[in-house]
């Protein structure tokens, strides 16, 4: 019997194919954002804690962070589910990818909260 | 061709791989030395075999013109059909012969198609249309007409004789026996390109987990297939249908009306 999803593998791969493409522009705007000072400069604790308070910049991390955590675990998620074919080991792996991307997504939010001082 | 290239004969030496499934034997390497010429295939060469030395080697096999698709085989590493392979241009001193990857071996070169087969059948290879042409009207019947540019959407497609080297070269199939494989997937596409087909559900068949989205474009099944079918392209396409990048505006055939009488 044909169990019942949320999203269909192809609506799946879609937002993989459009978070990966996005995640490109957006890594390219925070690494040349970096570029705008001199390298040493930009690991400076005062500067990093200083683009946390930008709100342009905590934009452009959090959807860094979205992004490549969707990208990037359904990417896994897809590796993994060559491994092996039932059911349930699809189930557990799309249990904890998900799980964990949430998780991480979460995590990182938080800490862009607190360096931000919202 | 010269007079000479009938006098010339050299010898070529054949590796076969022989294993019984059905006795559990233990696979290995029989050697023969076998007389060729110019033309000689290696269908030619194991059949050679088969007659006049080990009459033991199961090998299948039927048209020997590359049209039923029966006697595809490993040779030298790569997937082939024996029967279109010439010793010639291989241009090696030994030729070995295995049975096709990612299938299960039943004896020597003989593997067992069930899986491919069902695939095959998975994705409904057939033309659907609601409208039942043949009982429709007693006296009339109905030609649906296509012009040569929607006829070439597809005709390549349609050459696949179902010969398995493409499944046997595909890196997916051989971690995944879910994935219903580039042969499918390229029949697929060729019956939803077709303009007199009406099926919109064929689809979701391989809108699947293990279904085409598996597919990693290693491209080999391109490079192997002996009628020149590119299954690789097939599949991108319906991908490209699926992600709704591209889409299918094919215009529903043409029917006319053909009066018998």
């Amino acid at each position: 019997m044909e169990t019942q999803r949320l999203l269909k593998e192809s609506q799946i791969m879609k937002i993989h194919y459009i978070t990966g493409i996005a995640a490109i522009f957006v890594v390219a705007v925070h690494i040349l954002m970096r570029l705008v000072v001199p390298f040493e400069s930009s690991l400076n604790y005062d500067y990093i804690i200083a683009n946390y308070k930008n709100i342009f910049y905590v934009l452009i991390l959090e959807s860094i962070l979205v992004l490549i955590s969707i990208h990037g675990f359904n990417g896994m998620r897809v590796i993994l589910l060559e491994l092996r074919q039932n059911t349930a080991w699809e189930k557990v792996i799309t249990v904890i990818t998900i799980s964990s991307m949430i998780a991480l997504i979460a995590y990182g939010t938080r800490t862009i909260i607190l360096a931000n001082g919202m | 061709m010269s007079i000479n290239d009938n006098k010339i004969e050299d010898k070529i030496k054949l590796k076969v791989y022989r294993e019984n499934r059905r006795e559990n034997s233990k696979s290995h390497y029989d050697s023969f030395e076998v007389p060729y010429k110019r033309w000689t295939t290696v269908l030619d060469a194991l059949l050679h075999v088969k007659n006049y030395v080990d009459p033991s080697i199961a090998i299948r096999y039927s048209c020997r013109m590359a049209s039923c698709g029966s006697c595809g085989m490993k040779i030298n590493g790569f997937p082939r059909l024996a029967c279109y392979t010439k010793i010639s241009e291989l241009e090696t001193s030994t030729i070995e012969c295995e049975p096709l990857g990612n299938f299960p071996v039943i004896r020597d070169l003989v593997t067992d198609f069930s899986l491919f087969y069902k695939h095959h059948k998975s994705i409904q290879p057939y033309i659907q249309n609601t409208e039942n042409v043949e009982t429709a009207v007693e006296e009339k019947t109905y030609s649906y007409y296509q012009t040569p540019q929607e006829v070439d959407k597809y005709l390549q497609f349609s050459y696949c004789i179902k010969c398995g080297l493409c499944y046997s070269a595909c890196p997916t199939v051989g971690t995944d026996l879910r994935f219903p494989g580039p042969q499918a997937l390229a029949q697929l596409y060729r019956y939803y390109a077709d303009t007199r087909d009406e099926s919109k559900k064929r689809l979701n068949i391989v809108d699947d987990r293990h279904g085409i989205w598996r597919c990693h474009f290693a491209g080999s099944c391109s490079k192997v297939c002996p009628k020149g079918v590119d299954p690789a392209l097939g599949i991108q396409l319906l991908r490209s249908y699926m992600l709704g990048v591209s889409k299918n505006n094919k215009k529903q055939a043409e029917k006319i009306e053909v009066n018998l009488d």
